[in-house]
């Protein structure tokens, strides 16, 4: 499910290459990008319920992780009930096929595949930019890059 | 109960029980959350004379209604108990990402009580609650065990830990969370080891429900809007609050070798902009804020490198320019020692500052310090006595009771220049120019605190030298910034940034689907300040103005350098200040409050309590 657009861009500093190349080094850990992905694609208030992680490096490396699907498309073939597609450019799970089996969170090279107790399928990224437009310092330039068509400078 | 997780978690630690209870529609109403839940169950379930660290004492973790939702900043979490700092009511609050995940694992509180047989530590995990043992964390560093216990338990635990001081009963002892985060005030750290508490780990997984989503979408869309197209957000996420000491320097306000001057000469070597340039090695941001004023830095002294968030502005101002330290390197180390240890670094450089002064003013030597050469601008002499104070050895043992227990033992002459009120020490705005903000720290329910009325501005806006009509903005602060700490959102993006008033009203219906208006919130957060008020009333016989007298230093002698040279404020301006005070907010002149004031507030068991207890007419 899409939300409906919530914020325009406000953080965006200029884009990202295609390709997800996300500036994680600028991430300061703030997780709007889990709060307003769950708000977008579930309607709740849930960063459980989202696409997106960021995991703490803070006590070795002083950085956190940024963990998003690349739509890579790799776990479309190992998905034994053709639940798992690509839709113009976006990897996209259907509800209706998944059995939540959880080969396609083994498979994902990124681990960007993320499970609920309240969700019958893994839950990814939809590519519906909210994160994007409102990361406060603009380093997921590259969804949006993807979602609104722009090539990036 | 929309805005709300819908229960409170009550953990008995003297026989390993816990149980849930429903939130109730009264407490809601009347208390909204965060520091309102501390002070009822505080106020309730506290007895008068308890000891602060016996089992009877109550840590109460809380919440708010606008934590961990889609909105600016909601990651503020509320921790209260009777304060063995003050023997009154206290709390302290700390950012990160703690309040929102409690409420993820449908918790808004958790009322800890009685005392563990042995270390532990309380494991939430959604409707899982244990109390494990916490053998192997005992003794650990504050930063050290949450970071065991993320290793133990996975990093989607929100955790908050105390550190070495906590354990030994310092009376600033916080607690600490997300690496670099504190619950600093009142010592809360110390009730939580005095209840053989190490930490507390949290994990959730629902969703907090609210009443109208998409008014939820709107008003925070306009909200961040406004924050993003803000050029001064720039600046704070360049900087964050170490901005804030050249200019506190600049305005005769930054606290200097004990609180002597207000203006310190060296003050290049602490500013932001070094800091940046310096020792910051990455930003860092609590839940869902854009100002992300964390700065991660690295600091290095006599061969060791450390990794530590911070220093921000109020640590710099009291380790910093109070202790006469050359350079934001070492105030950073020394956070970093602070941090570690599990004190508050607001305290400890008062308390190591107040060292310092009696040191150089021979009311006490080297026999006394156990050899420890105290002078300002010692980073070794600050090092050596917060190791001796967390371990409470020698001259630590005095210290770790706070400048009020020391400066009884030192005499009069340090007693004048204890810096604290209420028996907690100042924090980074000396006030002799800003009666306002003298009168804030005079009348801060915990005791000198710049938090619940931060009124300097107002000071530089209508007159340093006025006393007259000041009084009225001290009382107004005090209702409006505590709601924030109620509501769970962090102040700042108000503050700083300039986020009207307005939108947070707006979110509160949004959010809670009630109808109260920001006027009804006020009215809220003026009977919490009555309620801390009156357990301070009902704690002590002879509680009253004399309680909220500053420190001799601050009416006995002038600004003697800086922009303010020769400022100072008189005793008659004091009580001028008081007594406008009192009359503004309904307490007699000794300043306890009026049993017509608790009724009109709904307040009504307290005044008859009170009554019956011959503290009020």
């Amino acid at each position: 499910m899409r939300g409906s657009r919530i914020f325009d861009s406000l953080g965006r500093q200029g884009g990202i290459s295609m390709g997800m190349d996300i500036d994680m080094l600028r991430c300061t850990g703030c997780k709007l990008c889990q709060i307003v992905c769950s708000v977008a694609n579930f309607g709740e208030n849930n960063p459980k319920k989202s696409g997106i992680r960021i995991v703490s490096r803070l006590f070795t490396e002083a950085r956190y992780d940024v963990i998003v699907c690349d739509h890579c498309g790799e776990c479309i073939d190992v998905c034994p009930f053709a639940a798992i597609s690509l839709d113009s450019g976006v990897v996209t799970i259907d509800p209706e096929l998944c059995t939540n089996c959880g080969i396609c969170i083994d498979a994902c090279p990124k681990g960007a595949l993320f499970t609920h107790p309240e969700v019958g399928h893994p839950i990814k990224c939809t590519l519906c930019g909210e994160c994007e437009r409102l990361c406060p310092r603009g380093i997921l330039g590259a969804l949006a890059a993807s979602t609104e068509g722009e090539v990036a400078d | 109960m929309y805005g709300y997780a819908g229960n409170i978690l009550r953990v008995d630690l003297s026989c390993s029980k816990v149980s849930h209870e429903p939130l109730t529609e009264e407490l809601v109403h009347n208390y909204i959350g965060g520091r309102g839940f501390g002070a009822y169950y505080v106020y309730k379930e506290v007895p008068p004379g308890a000891d602060p660290y016996g089992p009877a004492n109550k840590l109460v973790i809380a919440s708010g209604p606008f934590a961990g939702l889609l909105l600016p900043s909601g990651s503020k979490t509320s921790i209260s108990a009777k304060s063995p700092a003050t023997g009154i009511y206290g709390d302290s609050n700390v950012g990160g990402h703690l309040a929102g995940e409690l409420k993820y694992a449908g918790i808004d509180a958790v009322i800890v009580g009685g005392k563990a047989e042995a270390p532990s530590y309380l494991l939430i995990d959604d409707d899982k609650v244990e109390i494990r043992g916490a053998g192997h964390l005992w003794g650990l560093g504050a930063i050290k065990t949450e970071e065991v216990l993320k290793e133990e338990l996975g990093d989607e635990f929100q955790i908050a830990t105390i550190g070495p001081a906590g354990e030994k009963g310092v009376v600033f002892a916080c607690i600490n969370h997300d690496f670099g985060r504190q619950a600093g005030r009142c010592g809360m750290g110390a009730v939580m080891g005095s209840k053989n508490l190490k930490a507390v780990a949290v994990r959730g997984t629902r969703s907090v429900p609210v009443a109208d989503i998409d008014g939820l979408k709107d008003v925070s869309a306009v909200m961040f809007r406004e924050l993003m197209a803000n050029p001064a957000l720039k600046v704070w996420q360049d900087l964050g609050l170490a901005q804030v000491t050249t200019w506190a320097n600049s305005i005769g306000a930054l606290p200097t070798r004990n609180f002597r001057q207000n203006f310190y000469e060296a003050v290049n070597g602490l500013s932001g902009e070094l800091m940046k340039e310096t020792i910051v090695v990455g930003d860092k941001a609590c839940f869902a804020c854009p100002m992300a004023t964390g700065k991660l830095c690295k600091a290095s002294f006599r061969g060791k490198t450390v990794l530590v968030e911070g220093p921000e502005y109020e640590t710099t101002a009291l380790i910093g320019s109070n202790c006469a330290l050359g350079s934001i390197e070492e105030v950073a180390f020394a956070n970093y020692v602070c941090d570690e240890l599990g004190l508050d670094t607001i305290s400890a450089g008062n308390v190591v500052a107040f060292t310092m002064e009696c040191f150089e003013k021979g009311i006490i030597t080297k026999d006394d310090t156990g050899g420890i050469e105290a002078k300002f601008g010692s980073l070794d002499a600050f090092c050596e006595l917060a190791h001796k104070i967390a371990a409470r050895e020698g001259i630590g043992d005095l210290l770790a009771q706070g400048v009020a227990t020391a400066a009884e033992a030192w005499g009069e002459e340090s007693r004048r220049i204890a810096i604290h009120v209420k028996g907690l020490e100042w924090s980074g705005y000396e006030s002799r120019g800003a009666p306002s903000m003298m009168l804030a720290y005079m009348t801060c329910d915990i005791g000198a605190h710049h938090n619940r009325a931060w009124s300097v501005t107002h000071d530089i806006a209508v007159g340093r030298d006025v006393i007259k009509g000041k009084a009225a903005k001290v009382v107004e602060f005090q209702h409006v910034r505590p709601l924030f700490d109620c509501l769970g959102v962090c102040r700042l993006q108000w503050v700083e940034l300039g986020l009207p008033l307005e939108h947070y009203a707006r979110l509160y219906p949004v959010v809670t689907g009630r109808d109260d208006s920001w006027e009804d919130l006020l009215v809220k957060s003026e009977r919490i300040w009555n309620l801390t008020r009156a357990f301070a009333v009902r704690e002590r016989e002879d509680f009253g103005r004399k309680d909220d007298w500053p420190p001799g230093r601050f009416y006995e002698e002038p600004v003697p350098d800086g922009p303010l040279a020769g400022f100072g404020i008189t005793e008659q301006d004091l009580n001028t200040l008081l007594d406008e005070y009192y009359e503004l907010r309904g307490w007699d002149v000794n300043g306890r409050p009026k049993e017509e004031t608790l009724t009109r507030l709904g307040l009504e068991d307290v005044a008859t309590e009170l009554r019956e207890m011959g503290r009020i007419l």
